[in-house]
């Protein structure tokens, strides 16, 4: 598995290895079938809910409608404490400001606190081209870096490995990295987890700069938020001297009494628990040299794509996600086609419509995204700030097909429809133009039926794909309506059938 | 009371057995059914597969058929959740691309009458034992847009309860979705096919003969893959159950 995203096939085809390996599909049954019990579970207990997700959304959606004063006074406060702020339009801007702020401190490797961001913008990558070393200290993130391989959840990160793979992974690469694995290791969690253990304590204790995201940002204090459950992001946040922070701009909460909606609703959609084990939280940087906290905080506010999702009216709603997961974790297509399928940072449902609009619908992968779903609502259910992701993917499915408007670096331009969707445009307007014609839909229904002894069980080109897998439903001797026709609903002479 | 039944494009078609029954079932409940003949989609496969556009005038013609009847009644959970969760927004959209509030005006009329089957008989007329006699062990599958779109809950399984003969199991995984949705089937046949296939082991598990369901769509695709996969197992819509009496009891 290489480590990067580009060039990802289409996510059908992507899928298409994964449907088949049944390692993997067991991996991901079993875990995402186990998180989504206990998460049930975690949010039947809360009697407020539905309340909960309303002001989630809310607060959600007020923040975006008002992002740009929000994000001038978390400038404000941010700086008011002592820390710096950067703004960075797009990947490429954040990296160069990263690498450049690491550079300033002498230092050639850093930790990382689990972070979606700097993975989105591919921080490691860019770090590495420059001679600085990124060691995540993620336990999932480790064994993905570890076994170069690619996230597949938001969440669990090595969702798709199991106990036997992670030991395998453990044995063969942690000499490379710094502090070998324990002779002799074993499979069990306890035996696992002391490895890593050992692994990162000695880089906690060496690192000079310090790399993260943050969950929330506050506007009105300049406030950085980080839930995790490990206390690793809690090492980071603390032990070195700089600490850099990328956060997406739409991370940004008005208010601290706001993080009260989201520090309820986030721990039990994500990991089913009630209360995470650490939230670290730092404003600015510390004021005494002995005292825990960095000396030098950084703060890189990204925007990559999320001004331009932030002016489509349908699509806006994705900015709202606080990344819990839970959505990957009901999703059915996600617990068969793996989340590597999905050619992004962000799988499942939230990335089937993130990645498109931050991106663009421009490459094979991002075009297909879309249809990566049944449609079938578990995601919008479960969704603790109610982003309703079929009607983002329908909305989507419009722009691939037929084009229209649409926002790229802050300037409307108006796509064409996209390739490969001709013959099923066409179908789309004839049947359009039959449906429209009773007569005509009739005369079809009755061909069929006529010739139905003469019907294929199997069917070839497109239709393959569903009788490979699907008998073909027989055709009935005649339509409904021609049987209501004849008997006025088994009222008539004919008596029905 | 006069209805007229919606009965989809695709059970027309593919289906007339249920049909049949919703009248049968319908007419035995002193029900007056109408069977508008110029109805033909309301144009939820256009709309799902991102052909918006192309599912307005399908739409329009939806509201021309049926505007004039007091209550609308379909057997499928999925164009009855197309009909009342996606015709106000296809308006909406309409406005915000400054067409105007004519197809919101057009489509409004039908949209709170419109009602799928066990929504009808539980919230409309009020019953929950219709009568019916089935001496087969069934297990049900709540399709995602009736369970999820239109909110049908516990409906179809307090009707399947109180029909005599009936034996339900219990379906494990009952609320995740079976793989069809609509050209998702063809799209992402794979990863469908996969879907199906846990649907039907699930549904083998609970030793039932028939799997039942409310949508016809979704149990092509599941009786699909159960003729495929060689079980014992025969889908069965709700409709052909409910109409089955001791008199002239379904197969």
């Amino acid at each position: 598995m290489s480590g990067t995203f580009v060039g990802m096939p289409a996510f059908p085809k992507a899928a298409h290895e994964a449907v088949h390996n049944s390692t993997l599909r067991g991996n991901l049954r079993h875990a995402t079938h186990t998180i989504r019990a206990k998460r049930a579970n975690a949010v039947a207990e809360v009697s407020d809910w539905a309340a909960l997700r309303e002001a989630g959304k809310q607060i959600k959606d007020h923040t975006l409608r008002h992002l740009d004063r929000y994000l001038v006074q978390l400038e404000e406060s941010v700086t008011a404490a002592g820390g710096t702020v950067h703004w960075a339009a797009d990947a490429e801007e954040a990296n160069r400001i990263v690498t450049r702020l690491v550079k300033e401190t002498g230092e050639s490797e850093v930790v990382k606190v689990k972070s979606m961001a700097t993975q989105e913008i591919g921080l490691n990558e860019a770090l590495e081209e420059e001679g600085i070393r990124a060691y995540e200290t993620d336990l999932a993130e480790l064994i993905v870096q570890l076994g170069k391989d690619r996230p597949s959840h938001i969440l669990v990160p090595a969702i798709h490995r199991n106990r036997g793979e992670i030991r395998d992974i453990f044995a063969r690469e942690m000499s490379e990295w710094g502090r070998p694995a324990p002779d002799g290791l074993t499979d069990t969690p306890a035996e696992l987890a002391e490895a890593a253990r050992l692994h990162l304590r000695e880089k906690f204790l060496r690192a000079k700069v310090g790399v993260s995201g943050a969950n929330f940002m506050v506007a009105e204090t300049g406030t950085m938020v980080v839930v995790e459950s490990e206390g690793n992001g809690r090492m980071c946040l603390t032990l070195p001297e700089t600490l850099i922070s990328v956060v997406g701009i739409e991370k940004t909460v008005p208010t601290w009494q706001d993080l009260e909606v989201f520090l309820q609703t986030l721990p039990r959609s994500s990991t089913a628990e009630r209360m995470n084990p650490y939230t670290s939280m730092w404003t600015g940087t510390t004021n005494s040299e002995t005292a825990d906290g960095p000396q030098t905080f950084h703060l890189v506010l990204l925007d990559n794509g999320r001004t331009d999702t932030l002016a489509d009216e349908v699509g806006r709603q994705a900015l709202r996600c606080i990344r819990c997961s839970a959505c990957l974790n009901v999703c059915p297509v996600y617990e068969r086609a793996g989340g590597h399928a999905y050619g992004s940072v962000y799988p499942g449902p939230i990335g089937a419509i993130l990645s498109p609009q931050l991106r663009g619908t421009d490459s094979e992968i991002d075009s297909s995204l879309p249809y990566a779903s049944s449609l079938c609502g578990a995601c919008y259910e479960v969704c603790p700030v109610a982003i309703d992701i079929p009607e983002v993917l329908v909305h989507l499915r419009e722009r691939v097909v037929e084009g229209g408007q649409v926002t790229r670096e802050g300037n409307k331009v108006v796509l064409k429809p996209a390739k490969g969707h001709v013959a099923e445009r066409a179908a789309m307007r004839a049947a359009r133009w039959a449906f429209a014609r009773p007569g005509v839909l009739r005369t079809g229904q009755r061909l069929a039926s006529r010739t139905r002894r003469l019907h294929p069980r199997s069917l070839p080109g497109p239709g393959k794909a569903w009788s490979d897998s699907r008998a073909l439903p027989a055709l009935p001797s005649e339509p409904f309506r021609d049987w209501w026709q004849r008997t006025r609903g088994g009222s008539g002479k004919d008596g029905g059938k | 009371m006069r209805v007229a039944l919606f009965l989809t494009c695709v059970n027309d078609t593919l289906y007339p057995d249920t049909g049949r029954a919703v009248v049968k079932l319908l007419t035995r409940l002193g029900v007056e059914v109408d069977f508008p003949m110029a109805q033909t989609c309301c144009g939820q496969a256009h709309y799902n597969t991102g052909y918006r556009h192309e599912a307005e005038p399908l739409a329009r013609h939806f509201s021309d058929v049926f505007g004039e009847y007091e209550a609308i009644v379909t057997p499928s959970g999925s164009c009855g959740a197309m009909v009342r969760e996606l015709y106000p927004r296809m308006g909406e959209r309409a406005r915000a691309e400054g067409r105007g509030n004519t197809l919101a005006a057009t489509l409004a009329p039908v949209i709170p009458k419109t009602y799928e089957l066990t929504e009808f008989l539980v919230d409309v007329l009020g019953v929950t034992d219709v009568g019916a006699y089935y001496p087969h062990h069934v297990t049900y599958h709540p399709t995602c847009h009736g369970l999820r779109g239109l909110g049908l809950a516990d409906r179809p399984r307090r009707l399947l309860q109180a029909v005599k003969g009936l034996e339900l199991a219990e379906l494990p995984g009952a609320d995740e979705c079976c793989g069809f949705g609509g050209t998702f089937a063809l799209k992402n046949s794979d990863v469908s096919a996969a879907m199906g296939a846990d649907k039907v082991r699930n549904a083998e598990s609970t030793g039932a003969e028939v799997l039942c369901a409310a949508d016809n769509s979704c149990l092509m695709h599941i009786g699909g893959t159960m003729a495929r996969l060689s079980t014992g197992m025969r889908p069965v819509h709700i409709a052909e159950i409910l109409a089955s009496t001791e008199e002239e009891p379904a197969r």
